[in-house]
């Protein structure tokens, strides 16, 4: 329990008034916490003096899940629950790791095609960030463009692999389904027209007045305190550090596309506010499009299943791969036994790590402005959890 | 660095505290510290010039039958080289000291590897559960953890 | 004009049964409780964006339990979170329904067997009417879940006594 202070002010005609700061919880059940995440929010009237996050009540087991199942592959089922706005990428997280450790080289067009659906997913993630971050700032009619547009993305993906949200689409070794015919037209259209929509976006809700003044210089992250808390994705390069795994840690085949890494320049608020955040992701779409153009112009030929290993059993070790997913640096630790069974796998999800740093920016916040935090930090509770 | 070149550094600086070191033949080139110094080591990996760890990637607990463990893997956004920590402790006495004080990141890590492995991490200012309530009984990603049947009067078994 | 409004454009009279008018009244507007979970949570708000729109049978999403009707608990139920979820369903008024939405929330799902922190069903703490399957159930068939409570409702009687 926290102690709350008791002083005493005076008012304009002199009289004494005692205060005290009040504890105020947010959560488990509240519209913008994105699920269930609980804040012990400790008020001095409107101004956030102290926050206390509690969380698991969305822990899942995933780690005691991994170390029961008979096979690596069963594992990519409970990965894609994890971080469910972005499966594409968790799944390519975790079978870019055991394809390490198995030292498998997988087809071209396989590393194409897990480009191409890891980046339409990144867009299906930031999409839902930005429209639910308008519903939080107030602004209800992004939401229904963001979710408009996504549904067109998930219909490809359900063309592919019959799942709308969830897609066991990644094996280890390849793929479970070629992509089906007509797929890259669809996409190539999805792409001419999702430009505009970002445009739309910014007309709507990135450069709208009322949308600035309740996100610029709100919640500032310095560059120094982003690397301590070890923040990734979005939160890192909003404060200003030129950092994107895809570039600095490359993993499949990103380095033969020609993209930028986009970084927060503040050229509205303070370089490590909400707004900047805001824009790195709405940025990264527009990038994200950029690949999957160049990737879908140039998709070679091939068998997607010929390297699926029957039976899964890694050389004895362990190994810790990163890659970048929406929300940042998603690395799975893979301790290895002579089995089929995985000894130890520890996610280190982005979400948990990013949500740490919440105490430290929004400390003299509104009680408002704790809600805009919340939103530009792009939480996700399932991967928090686990 | 190579590997081998970061290990020669603190080899050189923190000798005894360095055990044993896995640099060849490996996916990812670890070094095993005694847990009665890895604050130590911890401290002068990230501010040595040479070395500039300032990036905590992930801290991970592990249950290796009859031992705890706890995995750092360090990184430098600097000069881009990575390195893993390891630290081995007894099962009955999990102590290893905290490295909060040097990456503010290391906080909600060690309290998961408090909360899931009983590791208790000497230092750290707030070490609680975070994850399972606070009245949970012991630690669930432990190899020996039975299931309890009941939590609070609901079944937990299906 | 649509044709409603032609029907009674002169003084009418229509004779239905208090039920049935106060039954009409209740299945157009369930408000439902937002209150998102887990990974179904994602397709629940799908299915109040755009696409499929669940607001044209009257389901608006509240953020207080107070004003809802309904509760669509959308995915896993863990045992940190049951006592909350049986204290939210105590605040809701009478009469008041509950939508299981996906596997988790039905019997585990996935994680029915290792899940030491799962609940293996949400109905082993509130009473459940309508459950929905599916992991995660696409938003029709969370629609469909929602007919299925209307028709539900259709057929109840405020005036009749209940055996108890």
């Amino acid at each position: 329990m926290i102690e709350t202070p008791q002083k005493i002010i005076k008012t304009s005609t002199g009289r004494s008034l005692r205060t005290e700061e009040m504890v105020v919880n947010m959560g488990p059940q509240h519209p913008s916490t994105h699920g269930v995440l609980r804040l012990e929010v400790v008020l001095d009237g409107e101004i956030v003096v102290d926050v206390v996050p509690h969380m698991g009540y969305l822990h899942r087991c995933f780690e005691k899940h991994c170390e029961h199942m008979t096979n690596y592959q069963q594992v990519i089922p409970y990965v894609d629950r994890m971080d469910y706005t972005a499966a594409m990428t968790n799944e390519l997280a975790f079978v870019v790791g055991v394809e390490k450790m198995l030292k498998i080289e997988v087809s071209e067009r396989v590393h194409y095609i897990r480009i191409i659906m890891a980046e339409l997913q990144r867009i299906a993630s930031h999409l839902i960030a930005i429209g639910t971050f308008g519903i939080d700032m107030g602004a209800f009619t992004p939401f229904l463009y963001c979710f408009r547009d996504r549904e067109r993305i998930l219909d490809m993906f359900e063309a592919t692999c019959g799942a709308r949200l969830l897609y066991n689409y990644m094996w280890v070794g390849g793929l479970s389904h070629d992509l089906p015919p007509g797929f890259v037209e669809t996409a190539k259209q999805f792409c001419v027209d999702f430009k505009k929509t970002l445009k739309d976006l910014n007309d709507l809700l990135n450069y709208n007045e009322i949308f600035i003044k309740r996100t610029a210089n709100v919640g500032i992250l310095p560059k120094d305190l982003a690397i301590n808390y070890a923040c990734s994705g979005p939160m890192l390069r909003g404060s200003g550090v030129d950092w994107d795994l895809r570039r600095d840690d490359p993993y499949t085949l990103y380095h033969k596309f020609n993209w930028e890494v986009v970084v927060g320049k503040g050229e509205v608020g303070t370089v490590g506010d909400v707004w900047n955040r805001h824009m790195v992701r709405q940025r990264e779409m527009e990038q994200s499009v950029y690949i999957i153009e160049q990737a879908l112009a140039s998709l070679p030929d091939g068998d997607v299943s010929k390297t699926i290993p029957k039976r899964i059993r890694p050389t004895p070790g362990d190994n810790y791969t990163r890659i970048e997913s929406p929300r940042g640096e998603l690395g799975f630790y893979i301790i290895a036994e002579d089995s089929v069974t995985p000894y130890r796998i520890k996610a280190r999800a982005p979400a948990f790590v990013n949500l740490s740093v919440i105490n430290e920016i929004s400390k003299g916040a509104m009680l408002a402005d704790l809600v805009a935090i919340m939103g530009s930090i792009d939480i996700v509770l399932g991967e928090v959890d686990r | 660095m190579t590997a081998q070149e970061i290990y020669d550094v603190i080899k050189a600086q923190c000798g005894d505290a360095v055990l044993e070191a896995k640099l060849e033949n490996v996916l990812d080139p670890s070094i095993k510290i005694q847990p009665e110094k890895i604050h130590e080591v911890a401290a002068f990996a990230k501010n040595d010039e040479r070395l500039q760890f300032d990036y905590l990637s992930c801290l991970s607990g592990v249950d290796y039958k009859g031992k705890l463990g706890v995995v750092y893997h360090l990184y430098s956004m600097t000069f881009k080289h990575k390195i893993v920590l390891k630290v081995e402790v007894p099962t009955e006495t999990p102590n290893v000291q905290s490295v909060e004080s040097i990456w503010k990141t290391a906080d909600w890590h060690e309290r998961e590897a408090f909360d899931l492995f009983g590791i208790n991490f000497i230092g750290h200012p707030d070490l609680r559960r975070i994850l399972l309530p606070d009245d949970w009984e012991g630690h669930p990603l432990r190899k020996d953890y039975q299931t309890p049947e009941f939590y609070n009067g609901m079944k937990v078994p299906y | 004009m649509g044709l409603l409004d032609q029907k009674f454009e002169n003084a009418n009279v229509v004779v239905t049964t208090m039920d049935k008018l106060l039954n009409w009244a209740r299945l157009s507007s369930l408000w439902q409780m937002q209150f998102g979970l887990a990974c179904c949570a994602i397709e629940m708000m799908a299915a109040s964006a755009s696409n499929f729109d669940m607001m044209r049978f009257g389901v608006i999403p509240r953020a207080t339990p107070r004003q809802c009707d309904v509760m669509i608990v959308s995915g896993t139920v863990t045992l940190k979170m049951a006592s909350r979820i049986k204290r939210l369903y105590d605040q809701m008024s009478e009469p008041r329904y509950v939508i299981s939405m996906g596997s988790c929330s039905n019997c585990g799902g996935p994680y029915w067997e290792h899940g030491y922190h799962v609940l293996k069903g949400v109905d082993r703490v509130i009473p459940v009417d309508v459950y929905v399957p599916g992991c995660p159930p696409r938003p029709e068939a969370l629609i469909e879940g929602l007919i299925k409570l209307q028709e539900k409702i259709r057929n109840e009687s405020m005036a009749k006594k209940k055996a108890v």
